[in-house]
């Protein structure tokens, strides 16, 4: 555990998680969440009433509906009244307000989902709408061209090569082959399609446990060592945007470096991001064990964040890993960034 | 607060103080899959509402889900174009946007077998005629008006029957069922 | 309608915000109005363009406003080929970081020009005003390459 951490903090760990994604699903977002809820608390035998916290990330305006949340809470059943809290960012904030909870000594369980509906709307607005209201949102420029922005600076600094985002886009599915990056049309020049995420309808649950309750639930928990989020300036020309200080130092406060890591789960949605929170984070480029899933293909705004920590939650279940890292992003082009490492407990 | 220093080219020049920046989104809604359900049946001038599965209260609007427990709903049941007034609110002041004559009625409409119920308009009476626990119907578009969208029924009527008494109107009489099915 | 086919409606959301501005990004957008641009000085001497209230990096309040040039450089770009309903651009144009002589920091606008060929890092690019300016970031209809300008 890092020094940071170290013998004040309770063990919490991840017992049991539900995710699904799909381009386009007509449920609305109770009937998307009712199952994923019931099916990890059915995993662990908890109803709600014995979870001692529920903790959501959504958006409103992707919603297209103020106070969103509320209603989703229809997929929770709050009655008898629960102890609830929402953040209006991805679930991965919620799991660590939610960690924050578990260090206050005030639970022992709770339940943490995210959700998007992109499909119904304009991703790319609701994207326009989380910049600067007075310098660059009435712009409109849309979420690829911001990326792209960054893009062009990384490749005329050399800090990637096309031939690396290309091999990025291989290595996370995109492509098959460079031959085939190379023939794909450019989006927002210099990014090609193939570097630039699907989207995807989603949501994702799961519960969390502490030490002495964790162990009952779930065979091997996935026990949180070290979490850390950080935040870079919102103004896109005070930013370095070739570097993320952000990512960096939520990367050592939350120990990544204290030991190897076996798994990387990165929210990274473009390959300009998967090769950049790399090397900001002091990891090998190519990875021995490809993720779980990956945002590029199937980006789910507001659940992305907390799937990633899903996915490397399971690869811990399954004894793939024994020490991961899950990353999680907020606003434009890496802005907020959250690094969480889980743990197997082997020694 | 802070004083600000400027450039001697705004020297008197009125300051902007204020920015605008409209926004605008567009979406396609879709309704769930109980949504789309209901609203089908409601383009045949049927109601339909969702049975809990847990203790067979009936919802309606159907929304596929018992929020109080947080199960899908998959069963449906059709509902009688007849309820009571559960609650109701006389409006004296215009909504923007919205052409009704006033003073009007709005009302918790709880359908003859609903446990639950929703918002509606009450015309056909004046308001000092509405009370809580009046029998009221449905009045419809005409047929070649009705399509699959909420605004299908005009208002509710009073149907001139005898009331329903004070204690089981609205959701008085669904806790009174609960409580009375907890006590058996 | 058959009754495979998915429901739906149109669902618009509209928000006429104004937003009070403060001194800083007040004298900013008056700027504009009257086609100059203005900066904040920063403890270190650089200057933030667009300025704020605050150092983005320190938070120390900053208070002192200068005029900087019309005439910057692109830092980075990219192409918009099919513009959005809500961008404020019709036909293709360029998006990109400009940094104005005597600034520090670039801002994001546009570039007008009719193919992304001729564009590149370092380019000389001036503001085109709009004719009538009111005190907002669209007074400056957005940059054009120096040497196509002949005044």
């Amino acid at each position: 555990m890092h020094e940071r951490q170290a013998g004040k903090m309770r063990k919490v760990a991840i017992v049991a998680a539900a995710s699904r994604q799909e381009e386009i699903m007509l449920d609305t977002e109770v009937e998307m969440m009712i199952p994923l809820i019931s099916e990890v608390r059915n995993k662990v035998g908890l109803d709600q009433s014995e979870l001692g916290f529920t903790c959501s990330g959504s958006s409103d305006f992707l919603a297209g509906q103020a106070f969103s949340f509320v209603m989703t809470l229809d997929a929770v059943g709050p009655v008898p009244p629960i102890v609830e809290s929402h953040v209006e960012m991805d679930g991965a904030w919620a799991f660590y307000e939610t960690w924050v909870k578990f260090q206050m000594g005030v639970i022992d369980t709770a339940i943490v989902y995210s959700y998007g509906k992109p499909s119904p709307g304009s991703l790319q607005d609701v994207l326009s709408t989380q910049l600067d209201p007075y310098y660059v949102a009435p712009l409109w420029p849309d979420a690829h061209s911001v990326a792209a922005l960054q893009a062009r600076l990384l490749l005329e600094d050399g800090v990637v090569t096309s031939d690396q985002l290309a091999d990025c886009a291989i290595r996370t599915g995109t492509v098959d082959n460079r031959e085939e990056y190379f023939s794909q049309p450019i989006i927002a020049d210099p990014l090609r399609q193939a570097d630039c995420p699907t989207y995807a309808d989603g949501g994702v649950a799961m519960i969390l446990a502490s030490e002495g309750k964790a162990e009952e639930l779930c065979d091997r928990p996935a026990w949180i060592t070290g979490i850390d989020h950080r935040i870079d300036s919102h103004h896109f020309g005070v930013r370095d945007l070739t570097a993320v200080p952000s990512v960096r130092l939520a990367a050592q406060k939350a120990g990544v470096h204290d030991g190897p890591i076996d798994v990387t789960e990165l929210h990274a949605a473009y390959t300009t991001h998967d090769l950049l929170l790399r090397k900001e984070m002091g990891l090998p480029e190519i990875p021995d064990i490809p993720q779980g899933s990956y945002p590029i293909k199937a980006d789910t705004l507001m659940a992305s964040g907390l799937l990633r920590i899903a996915e490397a939650a399971r690869s811990i279940w399954g004894g793939d890993a024994n020490r991961v890292l899950a990353h999680a992003t907020a606003g434009p082009v890496l802005q907020q960034n959250l690094v969480c490492v889980l743990e197997g407990g082997d020694n | 607060m802070t004083e600000i220093r400027l450039p001697s080219s705004l020297d008197g020049i009125e300051p902007v103080q204020s920015v605008r920046t409209p926004i605008r989104m567009e979406y396609t809604f879709t309704p769930g899959v109980a949504a789309q359900t209901y609203l089908r049946a409601f383009g045949n001038k049927k109601i339909l509402g969702n049975v809990s599965p847990v203790d067979g209260a009936i919802l309606v609007p159907p929304r596929g889900a018992d929020p109080r427990h947080g199960v899908l709903c998959e069963e449906f049941v059709e509902m009688s174009h007849t309820g009571h007034v559960g609650s109701y609110c006389v409006t004296n002041v215009p909504i923007p946007g919205r052409d009704l004559d006033l003073p009007y009625i709005s009302a918790w409409i709880f359908l003859d077998g609903a446990d639950i119920g929703f918002l509606n308009l009450v015309a056909e009476c004046p308001p000092e005629k509405c009370r809580i626990g009046m029998r009221v119907e449905a009045v419809w578009k005409p047929d070649e008006e009705i399509g699959m969208t909420a605004e299908n029924i005009l208002y509710w009527r009073p149907t001139g029957e005898p009331d329903i008494p004070f204690e089981a109107a609205g959701v008085r009489g669904w806790h009174a069922r609960k409580a009375g099915g907890e006590n058996a | 309608m058959e009754s495979n086919e998915r429901l739906s409606a149109p669902l618009v959301l509209e928000y006429p915000f104004t937003r009070t501005t403060g001194p800083v990004i007040g004298a900013f957008f008056t700027g504009l109005r009257e086609k100059i641009v203005l900066g904040i000085k920063r403890q270190d001497g650089t200057v933030l363009v667009p300025p704020t209230e605050y150092d983005p990096e320190t938070s120390e309040t900053l208070t002192e406003m200068v005029e900087v040039g019309q005439v910057g450089q692109i830092t980075t770009w990219t192409w918009v080929q099919e513009p959005r309903d809500q961008s404020p651009w019709d036909a293709p144009h360029a998006l990109a970081m400009i940094k104005l002589e005597g600034a520090d920091t670039p801002l994001l606008h546009a570039v007008l020009v009719d193919s992304p060929e001729s564009l590149e890092v370092g380019m000389n690019v001036r503001i085109k005003w709009r004719e009538e300016t009111e005190g907002h970031i669209k007074d400056i209809e957005g940059f054009i390459p120096v040497e196509e300008t002949n005044d």
